[in-house]
Order: structure tokens, then C-alpha cells, then sequence
């Protein structure tokens, strides 16, 4: 085999007694791992390099070790004792870089080696050092609970919130968040960490001096705390500063911090203060790359959730760019219907009327869709809505047609007067005028076929003439049509029993005969029994006023959903919608996987750790499979 | 937070990997590219955060690209992507292009970058400049070893010590770019001008910077064309509130200095950078009626795709056709203001065509404008004081350019007796 092959030369060349042939050997163990060609089998030659003065090779090498250890958790007992002495070295980028690679080896087998090293990290003089280990807690949590409470690493970390460093101070941050996180998906009921007032202090006196990345930190971490009134105002004035930084990620931190501290300021006067600072930087996220920009729009719908008039004015700018992807394009469509006053309904409707020109066939179905929504929304504008549809109709776009005999149909429903007005005296007309066109889209022809049937005002003649075109053909239409047919066909046999009876007889016996669906027989039936003993109920029955549409219903999510999705603006949960409780805990409460935390006394006998390894592995696998691991 | 980060190529292959945390095994990364896809057929477009089967996929496409976090957690979607945007950056100022080929001959130098800006998943130090400091494509021997910077931990996280220039200079240029969205019949949909100033500071020490704009003059009306809502509500708390600007700075401005005195103070990075960016918006219907000279002016009108045989005649400048961007660009090297030009395009149409609906690309136009900001925003002083006191000169540029500047094209040019382009 070609690779065995290479892999016996590398073999050879790591053994070679020249530096610089070892040196490019290790490059090459490293391209090869990196284009994904099994090199594990090198472990131990690769190991024999580890001990050198030469940065680059260290880093590769630790690289290795990272991406293997897993696999021979014996064979990393050879590497620790250069990591220790790494650990001990002058120079500190190295201390950090043996404490951090230590972490990330995921195997039992560090546990016992790596408390001297980690606690002298923890209080090595150089910040650079300092701020590696105090991740480091937070990934020998992960490996074993029992391990970080028994060397008290959690307390020494809570400490290290009032370290001289702001770096410092933030990784201490997010490693105790994550410490929290890893407690909980463990079935922990209490976080580990609470924020005190204390800290509180310490984290804002060392939120300027921060970077932006540690800045997030500590402001997702106050929205966590739960502080008087006083406080609450304080805290929220040290974060509108933040409002002003280029990073979007402080900024929509801050967003949300300020936002979750309304409940604690309830002083109207002072909140709506804060929302009106908030106006600026939200319409600013819209100038930024396209997925800052998505996640910011989905933020910014669930901030208008709260505060719904906040952006009212500033309608113009949601309008839709030709270069927007289409990701940002439904959600602008989306928040466009949900901005829309009475005041600028017009404006927004010759805006929706341009989008129904796009070739592109989602963003002109949205865009009419839209049309539908302002007209439900408001109805005092719903008659300029059917004009505008009307237009739409006449040009002839096919997915526009399409969609507005939809929106035309929903729109009948909720107002009966439109629908025996306009509806049907002018957009009957004009769909039919364009069938061609409608009827290729089942949903579309069976709004049609409701309208024609609905409706007394509509042209008797054309409704006629389209069932009786429909007829022939019926059993090979969609259910959803031929239901629609038949629907139809007998409301308007009700109206007009002389001329429609021979129709509705074939239509109706047609369908009960012959469809494959139950659900059109059973209704094709029951149409016959109502017909055939007494058409005065019948009448009553089919010509009775429907249940009007709301489009908005279901859609919307319950002001509890609100509230957590809020608490976490920008994170996964409210970008997708998904709470954020359902996202899959860690290692599960499942008992496999409580191999790695519960079996503390046999944690560091060595006789066992091969067997436990292997039982968390499995445990990984089984455990997790049906949710997660699909295809491994 | 990220749980994996990942370099892929167009068709979703790593090139590059770094597993942070170790819960989602790497080879969850093979059902990136096929969710990819199923979004883009059933929903028209994949979103830049997808969730399938307990793993979060955010990502950003850069040309041929794919930046990829992967995460178990409910984390923070808006800092991974800010994250992988800065990674990005960090890999061009690099690498000078983000591409296939420069990701695979540096993966030394990728690997040690992923390893330094984040740790289990939490973003670390993301400044290039510092980075470069101790990242660097030569080897080192550990004898005349790279020590972190100082800077890598100091509250000043983007400045070195013991910088030195024989001669201090400060080089500000002040880019105003308009975004404007302007209907098939004229009228003006929206429009912004997007600001930025941007430094190149070659300064010994660590000099702190104090810089002056002029905050009363530049909130006045300017011009007769633009009505601008300038600055003035927003460098004080007077006046009515107008609520359409916003400014952001570069992290090294002290944002509570600004917030309580509205000073921007400062010690600057060394080199080339963005100390703020703001944004007006532009209410009116706007015509260029400055007496300032547009240079560079392009206007790229589109055309069906399938037309042929162009002909032109324009009162000034000159018109090509661009068959590759399915367009026509009339060119003007120079445009005074408030004068009125026209092109006139003839082209053929095949007889028979398709009669689908057609595509309908704004026209785009391009400019530029020197010695000229559309807000009227100038630097009345740029203070520098350096503890050894010596002298420097700041050097100060204005120029106002196009930014996403588009017209709608009007109806399809199906219309045989031509089709009038709205005024522009």
C-alpha cells in the first residue's frame, strides 16, 4: 500500500540524525494529518522530536498530540514530562502553550501530571500565561468534575476575577460560564458559579480596558446577575458606551444586557432613554457582511417583539438591495410587514409591488405574500392592497400570478365585502384572464376554483365555463383541487340550480366513483346525501360565512419564548428559534456517560482508565447517535 | 462557544481544521455542504446559521471559501461569525488573498493563528499586527526566542512598545461613501452616507491622540442637493434628537471618554487603520448640485443578455459595451456639477426569444470626489503627545465617493420604440 509506504519513509526520516531532515519530516506528518491520511501509527516517532529548541516544531508536534492523543492515551505518558518541563520554561509563551495543549488532550491519563503545572500557571507573574490556564480549569472540568474540586481549581479561578489583568479577568469569565454549561448538561440543578456583587465591581472596572472579544464576555455575563435598581442603572450606563464599538458582537451584547435590565430600572423615563440610544447602532448591524447582517435582523424582529414601534420610521431602510442574498432578503420581507404603520402602508406597498418583479421565484412569492399580510393587517388599507395585486396580476409574472390568486383568496375571506365587491367583479376577471398561468400551481388554482365558487357577485358565465373546463380532467388534479372543485361546484349549483345540475351531478358522482383519495370520496358523498335530502340545508350549510384567515396566528411565538429568546439575543437559540433548553446537553444524563464524572475513586487507578476511556467512548457513540453523531 | 473551526473549499472539503472542545466528533463537517445544499433547494437559501441533528453550523463564504464553526451549545451566533469574519481578515493581512492555494502552502502558520486567537472555543487575540509580532512565517530558534508581546495582554492589546520613526507623521483620510437606492421614476428610496476615518500613523512610543472634528459647521445644512442631519446631535446631547446616525470606533478609542466629554482620545495601532466609521442618512431628492467635480465617473447601465450589435452616441465621455457583465459603461473622466449629459444606446434584440421574465440588475454608478466631504465633516485638530515631546505632522485627506449607488431599471426593454432610463 502506497501510504504504508509513506509512512515507513517518514518513519525513517523522524529517526534521521540530521536536524533539518527530522525538521521537514515533522511538516510533512503535519500536511499529511492536515489533508486527513492516517499518520497515528508515527506516535511514537514523532514523540522522539518533541524535545527541541526550535518553536515551530514544538507547536507541530503538540498539534500532533492534540489530534492523537485520544487514540493512544498510553503512549501520551511519554510526552509529559517534556510538557512539565515546557510548563517550567523562561519563556512564557511556551509555559502557556505546554498548559494549553495539556488541556486539549481529552485523556484521563493528564490528570495526575498536570495540577503542579496548572496551579503554578495559575499564578505564574505573566498575564499571557495566567489568561491560558485559566481556560485551561474550564477543559479539566470537562475531563473530570471530581479532579477541578479536588485541587480547589474552581475557587482559585473565582479569585482571579479581581486579577491585576483585564484579560485575565475576562477568560476567567468565560471559563466559569463554561464551567456553568458543562455543570448543567452533567444534570447539575445549581450553576457552579453565581456572579456576587463583588464581581460585579470587578467586571466593570475592567470592561474598558478590555478586548472586544473579553468585553462580550463579561456583558453576557452580567445579564446572569440580578441587581437592584440603582445598580441596574449603573451597570446599564458603563454598557452604552459599548454601543459605540466596531465589533457587532459588543454591540448586540450590550443590546442585550440593556434590554434584560429593563425589568430591574422599571422607571419608564430612564428605559425609553435607553431604547432611543438603541435605534442608532441596531440600523447601523444592517451595514454590515451579510451574515452579521442575517443574525442582526433576526435579533432586531424579536427586539421589535418588545418594543414594536422602536424602528417605525426607519422603514426605507429594510428595503430590499438587488445584491442582498436571498437569506436577507425574506427576513427583510419579514420586518418590513412588521414596521409598516397605517402611515406608510402606501410607500411599502409600490416598494412590494417592484419586489413582485424579481425573476427570482421565493423573494416575488414572499413579496406578493406581504401584500396579503399588510392587507390583513390593516383593514382600511386592504382595498389599495387588491389594487396593487390587481396591477401585479395584469403584468403577467407567472409565480406573481401565481401567488396573488393566494393572497387574493385569503384576503375574500376575511373581508366578505371586498370579496363580493372587487374581488369579484375585477381580480376574478383578471386571474381567469391569466388561468394559463395559474394553473400549473395547485394552490393557486384552488384559490381560484374557492373564489368562483364563493362568491355570488362573481360573472356566472366564467364560473361556469371554468368548471366545466375543470371537470373532465377532475381525477387528475390534486386532492386539494379536486376538493376545491367540488366545493365550488355545488355552492354554485346552489345558486343557480337550473343551469349548474347536470354539472354538479357529474362532478360530484365522478369524484365519489372514481378518486383514490378517501378524504375527496367521503366528501363528494356526503355533498350527494346534503344535496339529495334537502337543498334549504344544504344551502345553509355551504353558503354559510366562513371562519375568516389570520395569517399571523401560529407564526407567532408566546411572550415566555419572547422573554428567553431575548435573555439570549445573537445566540443560536433565538437566531433559530429553537429555546435554548432544547439544544442537546453535553454528555447527556444518560448513565454512559457518567462514567467520565460520577466514578471518582477510580478516576486515577491506572488498572482501570483503559476500561473507562473505552466506556466513555462508547457511551459517546450510543448515547448520542440518534440525536447527533449521524454518519460516525 | 465554537466547538471546531474550519477552513473549507467550494465544494466543502477541509483544507484546513482545528477542533477546540472534542464534542462533536470532525466528520460532522461531511454533512456541512449536503445541508448546505437541501436549504438552498427547499428553502431557496441557507442561512449563515444552520442546526441539524445537535450541531450548530455557522459559517461565511469568502469567493471560493467556506469559514465553518461548529457548535453543540446554544452559543453566541453573532461573536463566532464576527469571529470567523476577523479570521478572515487576519488571514488575508497574512496571506494577501483568502484562496485555496495560500491556505494549503501555509498551513504551518494557519495552524499556530487558530491556535492563538481561540482558545476551547473562546476568541483570544485577534489584532494581525500583534500577532505578526510573534507569528511569523521564518522559524525561530527558541535561543532568540519570540516572547508574547506585552501588547498581547496590556489593556493597549493593539500597540506595541518601542516603536520608532525618524520622522513622526500621521496620514487621515476621510472617506464618505453614498449608498443610495433610487426608484425606476426617480424618486430617491433611500440613501446614506457611510463615513470612515482612516489612519496611517507612523508614530514612535506610545503617542495619545486626541482629534477634533468640527462639530458645529458640519451639523449645518450643506449644500443645496443634500439635507444632512449632521453630527451635531450626536457629538451633543442638544438639539432634537435625530435618530438615523450612528458612529462606531476602532477599540482603541476610549468609548466613556467619548460618552461623557465627546472626545475622541486615543493611542493609535501602528500602521494602517479604521479609527471610526459613521453614517448619515441623506433625506431629499438628490441631485448633484455641488460645485465640486465627480472624477472617474462610470455608469453601468444593463442590458438583455442576448442583444447584439451596439451603437452609441453620448454628449460627453465615451460608451463600451461589456458583454461579460451583460452591461453598457459610459465612462467620464470628469464630471462638473450640476450639468446635464446624455448617451444614447441602440441595440438589436434576436427576433425570437425567450419569453421568460427577465432579470432586471440595477444601474450602478461609480465616483469619486476629491477634496470634498458630502456631511461637510472636517478635522479642525489632531493633537499628539508623546512622552519624549516631539513634533508631528498630521496630514489630512477628503474624498467623497460612490458606495452602493443604484438606480432600478425600469420596466423590461421589451418595449420596440426604446425604453427611457430614468434621470439619474
Amino acid at each position: 500500500m502506497l501510504k504504508k509506504g509513506e509512512n515507513y519513509e517518514l518513519r525513517t526520516e523522524l529517526n534521521s540524525e540530521y536536524r533539518e531532515r527530522r525538521k521537514e519530516a515533522v511538516r510533512r506528518v503535519i500536511a499529511n494529518m492536515t489533508i486527513g491520511k492516517d499518520v497515528s501509527d508515527l506516535f511514537t516517532d514523532v514523540l522522539k522530536n518533541m524535545q527541541t529548541d526550535d518553536l515551530e516544531i514544538k507547536k507541530l508536534i503538540y498539534l500532533y498530540l492534540m489530534s492523537y492523543a485520544r487514540e493512544k492515551p498510553d503512549l501520551v505518558i511519554l510526552a509529559i514530562n517534556t510538557f512539565v518541563r515546557d510548563s517550567e520554561d523562561n519563556n512564557p509563551l511556551l509555559r502557556a502553550l505546554a498548559i494549553r495543549t495539556m488541556g486539549c488532550l481529552h485523556v484521563f491519563e493528564i490528570l495526575d501530571y498536570i495540577r503542579e503545572p496548572l496551579l503554578r500557571c495559575l499564578r505564574d507573574n505573566d498575564a499571557y500565561v495566567r489568561k491560558t490556564a485559566v481556560v485551561c480549569v474550564a477543559k479539566i472540568y470537562e475531563l473530570s468534575k471530581e479532579a477541578a474540586d479536588e485541587h480547589g481549581l474552581i475557587d482559585i479561578v473565582i479569585d482571579m476575577l479581581s486579577d491585576s489583568n483585564a484579560l485575565v479577568v475576562a477568560n476567567a469569565v468565560s471559563s466559569l460560564r463554561e464551567i456553568n454549561d458543562i455543570a448543567i448538561a452533567n444534570g447539575q440543578t445549581r450553576p457552579v458559579w453565581l456572579i456576587s456583587d463583588s464581581s460585579v465591581v470587578q467586571l466593570l472596572k475592567v470592561l474598558n480596558d478590555n478586548t472586544e472579544w473579553g468585553q462580550i464576555s463579561i456583558l453576557e455575563a452580567l445579564v446572569d446577575y440580578t441587581p437592584t435598581k440603582p445598580r441596574a442603572i449603573k451597570i446599564c450606563d458603563a454598557a452604552l458606551p459599548r454601543l459605540q464599538h466596531a465589533n457587532s458582537g459588543v454591540v448586540l451584547a450590550a443590546i442585550r444586557l440593556l434590554l434584560e435590565y429593563e425589568r430591574f430600572i422599571e422607571d419608564q423615563e430612564i428605559i425609553s432613554k435607553y431604547n432611543k440610544k438603541l435605534i442608532p447602532p441596531l440600523i447601523s448591524l444592517l451595514s454590515t457582511t451579510p451574515e452579521i447582517q442575517y443574525v442582526a435582523l433576526r435579533s432586531i424582529s424579536l427586539v421589535l417583539k418588545k418594543h414594536p414601534l422602536l424602528l417605525s420610521k426607519e422603514l426605507s431602510l429594510f428595503f430590499l438591495k438587488y445584491n442582498d442574498p436571498d437569506y436577507i432578503k425574506f427576513e427583510k420581507l419579514d420586518l418590513l410587514v412588521k414596521l409598516c404603520t397605517e402611515n406608510n402602508v402606501e410607500k411599502l406597498l409600490s416598494e412590494l409591488s417592484e419586489y413582485s418583479k424579481e425573476v427570482d421565484s421565493s423573494v416575488c412569492r414572499r413579496a406578493v405574500s406581504a401584500i396579503e399580510k399588510l392587507a390583513l393587517k390593516f383593514g382600511d388599507s386592504a382595498e389599495k392592497c387588491l389594487d396593487v395585486l390587481i396591477e401585479i396580476i395584469e403584468l403577467k409574472g407567472i409565480y406573481a400570478v401565481q401567488q396573488s390568486a393566494i393572497a387574493v383568496c385569503n384576503i375574500s375571506r376575511t373581508y366578505t365585502h371586498l370579496g363580493n365587491g372587487k374581488i369579484a367583479g375585477v381580480v376574478v376577471p383578471a386571474l381567469y384572464n391569466v388561468y394559463d398561468l395559474i394553473e400549473s400551481d395547485p394552490n393557486s388554482k384552488a384559490s381560484l376554483i374557492f373564489l368562483i365558487g364563493e362568491f355570488q357577485s362573481v360573472d356566472q358565465d366564467i364560473a361556469y365555463e371554468l368548471l366545466e373546463r375543470l371537470e373532465p380532467d377532475l381525477l387528475s388534479e390534486e386532492d386539494s383541487v379536486q376538493l376545491a372543485i367540488i366545493h365550488a361546484s355545488v355552492s354554485f349549483f346552489l345558486k343557480n340550480p337550473s343551469r349548474a345540475q347536470q354539472l354538479v351531478l357529474k362532478i360530484i358522482q365522478g369524484a365519489f366513483e372514481n378518486c383514490s383519495s378517501m378524504d375527496v370520496r367521503d366528501v363528494s358523498f356526503m355533498y350527494w346525501r346534503l344535496l339529495s335530502s334537502n337543498p334549504e340545508i344544504a344551502k345553509q350549510i355551504v353558503l354559510a360565512k366562513k371562519p375568516s384567515i389570520d395569517c399571523f396566528t401560529g407564526t407567532e411565538i408566546t411572550e415566555k419564548e419572547l422573554e428567553e429568546y431575548l435573555a439570549k439575543l445573537g445566540n443560536v437559540s433565538s437566531v433559530v428559534q429553537i429555546l435554548p433548553h432544547k439544544f442537546l446537553p453535553k454528555s447527556g444524563q444518560t448513565p454512559g456517560s457518567a462514567v467520565a464524572g460520577s466514578d471518582s475513586s477510580d478516576m486515577f487507578d491506572h488498572s482501570t482508565l483503559e476500561e473507562q476511556t473505552d466506556g466513555q467512548k462508547h457511551s459517546m457513540q450510543v448515547d448520542d447517535e440518534p440525536e447527533l453523531l449521524i454518519s460516525f | 462557544m465554537a466547538s471546531s473551526v474550519f477552513v473549507l473549499d467550494n465544494k466543502g472539503k477541509p483544507l484546513i481544521a482545528r477542533d477546540y472542545k472534542g464534542d462533536i466528533p470532525m466528520s460532522a463537517i461531511d454533512n456541512f455542504m449536503p445541508l448546505l445544499q437541501e436549504k438552498e433547494e427547499t428553502e431557496g437559501t441557507a442561512a449563515p446559521v444552520l442546526f441539524q441533528n445537535g450541531v450548530v453550523y455557522m459559517y461565511l463564504q469568502e469567493a471560493n471559501i467556506y469559514l465553518v464553526a461548529m457548535s453543540r451549545k446554544d452559543s453566541n451566533a453573532m461573536t463566532i461569525l464576527q469571529f470567523l469574519r476577523r479570521l478572515s481578515q487576519v488571514f488575508t493581512e497574512y496571506f494577501k488573498n483568502l484562496e485555496e492555494e495560500s491556505i494549503r502552502d501555509n498551513f504551518v502558520i494557519i495552524y499556530e493563528l487558530l491556535d492563538e486567537m481561540m482558545d476551547y472555543g473562546i476568541p483570544q487575540l485577534t489584532e494581525t499586527k500583534i500577532l505578526k509580532e510573534y507569528i511569523t512565517q521564518e522559524s525561530h530558534a527558541l535561543e532568540i526566542q519570540l516572547h508574547p508581546p506585552t501588547a498581547a495582554t496590556n489593556a493597549v492589546s493593539w500597540r506595541s512598545d518601542g516603536i520608532f520613526y525618524r520622522k513622526n507623521e500621521v496620514f487621515l483620510d476621510i472617506v464618505e461613501s453614498i449608498n443610495m437606492l433610487i426608484n425606476s421614476n426617480g424618486t430617491v428610496l433611500s440613501g446614506e452616507i457611510m463615513g470612515a476615518i482612516k489612519m496611517k500613523v507612523y508614530l514612535s512610543g506610545m503617542p495619545e491622540l486626541r482629534l477634533g472634528l468640527n462639530d458645529k459647521t458640519m451639523f449645518e445644512k450643506s449644500g443645496k442637493g443634500f439635507y444632512i442631519i449632521l453630527l451635531q446631535n450626536l457629538f451633543s446631547s442638544k438639539g432634537k434628537a435625530i435618530e438615523m446616525e450612528d458612529v462606531k470606533f476602532h477599540q482603541c478609542v476610549r468609548l466613556n471618554r467619548f460618552e461623557s466629554d465627546r472626545t475622541i482620545s486615543f493611542i493609535p495601532p501602528d500602521g494602517d487603520f479604521e479609527l471610526m466609521t459613521y453614517r448619515l442618512g441623506i433625506q431629499a431628492k438628490s441631485q448633484f448640485k455641488q460645485r465640486s467635480t465627480a472624477n472617474n465617473v462610470e455608469i453601468i447601465v444593463p442590458v438583455p443578455e442576448d442583444c447584439d450589435s451596439p451603437k452609441f452616441k453620448c454628449s460627453t465621455g465615451n460608451v463600451s459595451y461589456a458583454p461579460e457583465i451583460n452591461s453598457f459603461v459610459w465612462k467620464i473622466k470628469q464630471f462638473p456639477g450640476s450639468k446635464q449629459e446624455f448617451v444614447r444606446a441602440h441595440f438589436g434584440l434576436p427576433s425570437i426569444r425567450d419569453g421568460g421574465p427577465e432579470k432586471r440588475p440595477p444601474i450602478s454608478i461609480k465616483f469619486d470626489i476629491p477634496y470634498f466631504t458630502t456631511s461637510g465633516i472636517q478635522v479642525r485638530y489632531l493633537k499628539i503627545v508623546e512622552r519624549s515631546g516631539y513634533q508631528a505632522l498630521p496630514w489630512v485627506r477628503y474624498i467623497t465617493k460612490n458606495g452602493e449607488y443604484q438606480v432600478r431599471m425600469p420596466e423590461p426593454l421589451k418595449d420596440p420604440t426604446g425604453t427611457h432610463l430614468p434621470r439619474i
